[in-house]
């Protein structure tokens, strides 16, 4: 199995442990992952909210890239997964945006290479051939899955898993040993690039994920998208000072979950750098 | 060589105010074969008519071509007049010079003129070809199929065997009663429905006219208006019934328990039942899916305990026909399935979150909770209570375009009740809009907001648990801010969709089904329990969603146009329907599958040409019966053979001819 990495501007900086936890399992897992060479912004939220050439365009340029390595692309970021496959979606459908896009990067776009977030790709994975791998299962440990708002909606883009009740990521923490509790804020939003602009909505955005998943019963949350984990993870001091909360809820990629479960060192996984301490999360893998 | 009479109307201003009249009446005197070209003030009117009769007559005319209105208003008023003139009325062409030129063309007379002699030669054109026509008869069977024992199948069954006529009503569960019978109380006046239907039930039971196949289905329908053969399907229910007293000993002593389909699975009921006490007929059945003795070959104790041995594991589906002369079907309707579309309410996942029916049985003193409305997780008494109505319906992305017109009234009934019956509760409703167009209704929906209802005008987008609690998630868009309710309980007002097996029914009885499956009527105002085939009516909410009282109404309406057609003895069919010359049919069978009424079948024919051996041949048949006239057949038939009497293809391509050439 053998897919081109699109890592994004966030997994080479601050989701360094996404990165390194994404390459840490797809390389125990035989996931060969090759970066893209010479990879570009995605066309995230600067991009799409000032330019609508440059929000496909961009993602032009990567996929071409992508095309000419003769892989499909597997993404760990939502954001960075929502703008390829829209502009897949687009360049597909709409001749006038092929042209536009061919003058401005000045290479003809063609669809060859499939976009896949790297959930999807893990759990395309023979649940059987996974569970084999499992050496110290997360027996006993409550999780609940959070996929935000991008990663499974809207289903006429991603289209991979259900919008309003997705399981993909639950699927995975279960085969883990984990046990994933269903709750009611899955796909709510974290407040992403809000807290930046105005904070004070994603707080009250955060404070609220946070509350079900404490009222959930949940030992932990767990995100696969770098805007997500940090907006879950690093305002949780400022949320209990504004809110009069006391929350210490470990957010993990699930790719360090994952991680645990097949046995790779703590360390190695980038559970040393979050906000809010997971020694206690690293405990269940036994 | 035909003697034609051409009569130009003026319809007053409507015609005689664009083109000149007498000028038409003097053109069309040169057209070929018209011996008489005249025009009048209303020709529709008694002295307009009466020329008419009197210039054929005088003028030995034999066709007569009257250039005025729509046919659709006067064709049959002329074509009786040519019958008081002793004429065959179907030696008359009518050529449409007021809708179809001076009411379009107005502004430009002159134009206007041309036209309407282009118009009138069409039909004199034809009119030279035109043949009289005899409409045949069909004799009448006096009986009447109701197909669905619902409380439309029941008004209806009733009002037709009330009138005398035989009624075969055939319903598919163990009981009849269909929807209503589960229903609490009834808007807006809050009668009890059990109380209001079940008498009834037992009237359909109990009338000398009526022949009730419970647990039935009707497999096949043959035959036409006045004709129909109709089989039946009846299912084994194992139990004899003219053995059984209905004592319920066996459904006592049954150790099988399933979810009661009654009760919408908030009950259980045994493997051998009766669905509820109140049941017509009220004898069990055994669901064999879930008999132990069928299922594991060992129990029989129902037959042990039964006292006269009614219970029969031999018995089987038996099939039996009845001949009728109509047929009501009053399928009825069943409630969307919002479980599988609305994700964003849980797809059925939490206990506590139900549809308008479930809290009917709910609120129910015959239901599983003796009335106390209770959550179905935990048996507590709900506090707070939100209702979401348009679930399914008026939501083209998950559901149907449609309203389903009854929800907004049942669930002010449901808030009432909430209200009523729960000291200090709280009720919310979120709505699209609330729609109350009915006697009495509007009144009651004030009174419950006056009851203490809380209205809010929004959507609901997600409903999710947490602890014992529904968070119920929407908007308000009246204030233009979300809104979000700890609810104890959410009832749903799911879509009403046509029942599962109407597509089937539709087949059978040669009735379409429009884009949201309902039945589709033959005209939306004036025909609204006609179907397109001849002799099968529609009640009830097979037709399109309907509260009760106009379920009644139509069943009512279905019954009354079911005893107009029995009371004749015999049925005059249309002569302007297809007829087969069989000398040059080939026998290709193009026209049978053309047919959208089954009228046309091949049959073998046995030719005998003088001097040589008999020879068969197969050739296309047309049931007058069931043919409509609308010649599809007509333009599948390659060699000709197929023609429409009174629009054969000789007529139309005069009339071509006539404009075009």
């Amino acid at each position: 199995m053998k897919y081109a990495y699109y890592p994004g501007c966030s997994l080479h900086a601050t989701a360094r442990e996404y990165d390194q936890s994404t390459r840490e399992v797809c390389s125990a897992l035989g996931i060969e992952l090759i970066e893209i060479p010479d990879w570009s912004c995605c066309g995230a939220t600067s991009a799409h909210s000032t330019s609508h050439l440059l929000s496909v365009a961009l993602p032009a340029r990567n996929l071409t890239l992508a095309g000419k390595m003769g892989l499909d692309i597997a993404v760990p970021c939502a954001a960075c997964y929502q703008r390829l496959r829209y502009a897949q979606i687009e360049l597909d459908q709409n001749e006038g945006v092929r042209e536009k896009v061919a003058a401005v990067t000045g290479t003809v776009y063609e669809n060859k290479a499939d976009v896949k977030s790297l959930l999807e790709v893990v759990a395309s994975l023979d649940p059987e051939y996974l569970k084999s791998k499992i050496v110290r299962p997360l027996d006993g440990l409550k999780a609940v899955c959070y996929y935000g708002c991008l990663l499974v909606r809207p289903p006429r883009v991603t289209g991979f898993d259900d919008p309003e009740d997705p399981q993909t990521m639950d699927n995975l923490m279960r085969a883990c040993g984990a046990e994933a509790l269903d709750w009611g804020y899955k796909t709510e939003c974290c407040g992403a690039s809000m807290g930046i602009s105005n904070e004070a909505i994603t707080l009250k955005l955060v404070r609220d994920i946070l509350q079900v998943a404490e009222k959930a019963g949940a030992d932990c949350l767990v995100a696969a998208c770098p805007l997500c984990q940090s907006n879950l993870d690093s305002r949780q001091t400022h949320i209990n000072r504004a809110f009069g909360t006391g929350f210490k809820m470990p957010v993990l990629y699930f790719t360090q979950l994952i991680g645990l479960a097949l046995g790779i060192e703590p360390a190695r996984l980038g559970l040393k750098s979050h906000f809010v301490a997971t020694a206690g999360i690293v405990k269940f893998a036994t | 060589m035909p003697r034609i009479g051409v009569f130009v109307c003026w319809c007053g201003s409507n015609i005689g105010g664009v083109i000149d009249c007498p000028k038409l009446a003097a053109d069309a005197g040169e057209l070929p074969g018209v011996v008489l070209s005249t025009e009048y003030k209303y020709m529709c009117s008694e002295p307009g008519q009466n020329s008419i009769i009197q210039a054929i007559r005088d003028h030995r005319l034999d066709r007569v071509v009257v250039a005025s209105c729509s046919p659709r208003l006067h064709e049959e008023t002329f074509r009786k007049t040519l019958a008081r003139a002793g004429l065959n009325p179907y030696l008359f062409e009518m050529a449409n010079i007021r809708e179809h030129c001076t009411w379009v063309h107005n502004k430009e007379p002159e134009k206007a003129q041309v036209k309407s002699l282009a118009l009138v030669s069409r039909a004199v054109a034809k009119a030279n070809l035109l043949e009289p026509l005899f409409p045949s008869s069909i004799p009448m069977t006096k009986r009447c199929l109701v197909i669905g024992g619902g409380i439309a199948g029941i008004q209806a069954a009733l009002d037709v065997a009330d009138a005398g006529h035989e009624v075969i009503l055939v319903e598919k569960e163990p009981t009849i009663g269909g929807n209503m019978v589960k229903l609490d109380k009834t808007f807006p006046t809050l009668d009890c429905s059990a109380c209001i239907s079940t008498p009834k039930m037992v009237s359909v039971s109990t009338h000398p006219n009526i022949t009730l196949y419970t647990y039935s289905e009707v497999a096949g329908v043959d035959g036409y208006i006045g004709n129909f053969e109709v089989t039946i399907r009846r299912k084994a229910s194992y139990v004899d019934h003219s053995e059984c007293t209905g004592c319920g000993d066996c459904q006592t002593k049954c150790p099988t328990k399933v979810p009661s389909e009654f009760n919408l699975g908030l009950s259980t009921r045994k493997a051998i039942y009766i669905p509820f006490p109140q049941a017509v007929p009220n004898k069990p059945v055994i669901d064999a899916a879930n008999c132990r003795y069928f299922t594991t070959g060992k129990c029989k104790v129902c037959q042990k305990i039964c006292t006269t041995e009614a219970i029969d594991y031999e018995q089987q589906d038996t099939v039996i026909t009845e001949k009728v002369g109509a047929i009501v079907v009053a399928t009825g309707y069943q409630l969307f399935d919002w479980a599988a579309a609305y994700g964003e309410y849980g797809y059925g996942r939490y206990p506590d979150v139900v549809t308008g029916m479930h809290f009917e049985r709910l609120v129910n003193a015959a239901g599983p909770t003796g009335g106390k409305i209770q959550r179905p997780s935990d048996q507590s008494e709900p506090k707070t209570v939100v209702f979401i109505k348009c679930v399914g319906s008026r939501d083209p992305a998950k559901g149907k375009e449609y309203c389903s017109r009854a929800c907004c009234m049942y669930t002010a009934k449901h808030a009432h009740q909430v209200l009523e019956k729960i000291p200090g509760a709280n009720v919310y409703i979120f709505y699209i809009d609330v729609r109350t167009p009915g006697k009495g209704y509007e009144e009651f929906y004030q009174r419950t907001i006056s009851d203490g209802a809380v209205y809010v005008r929004g959507r609901v987008s997600k409903i999710y648990q947490m602890g014992d609690k529904l968070v119920v998630r929407g908007s308000d868009t009246l204030l233009g801010r979300p809104v979000e309710v700890e609810a104890d309980m959410v009832v749903l007002a799911s879509a009403m969709v046509s029942s599962s097996g109407i597509q089937d029914v539709a087949r059978m009885v040669s009735v379409q089904v429009d884009k949201d499956g309902w039945l589709q009527e033959a005209h939306p105002k004036l025909r609204p329990v006609e179907t397109h085939t001849g002799g099968v009516f529609v009640a009830g909410s097979c037709q399109g969603p309907k509260d009760i009282p106009d379920t009644v109404a139509q069943a009512s309406a279905a019954a009354a146009k079911v005893c107009g057609l029995l009371s004749r003895e015999e049925l005059a069919t249309d002569p302007m329907i297809s007829t087969v010359n069989q000398a040059i049919c080939t026998g290709c069978g193009l026209c049978v599958p053309a047919c959208p009424y089954q009228a046309v079948e091949l049959k073998t024919i046995t030719e005998r040409i003088p001097g040589h051996a008999p020879r068969e041949r197969t050739v296309a048949d047309v049931n007058s019966g069931l043919c409509q006239g609308c010649g599809a057949c007509n333009v599948a038939c390659r060699p000709g053979a197929m023609q429409v009497k009174g629009f054969t293809n000789d007529e139309l391509v005069a009339e071509v001819d006539a404009i075009c050439l």
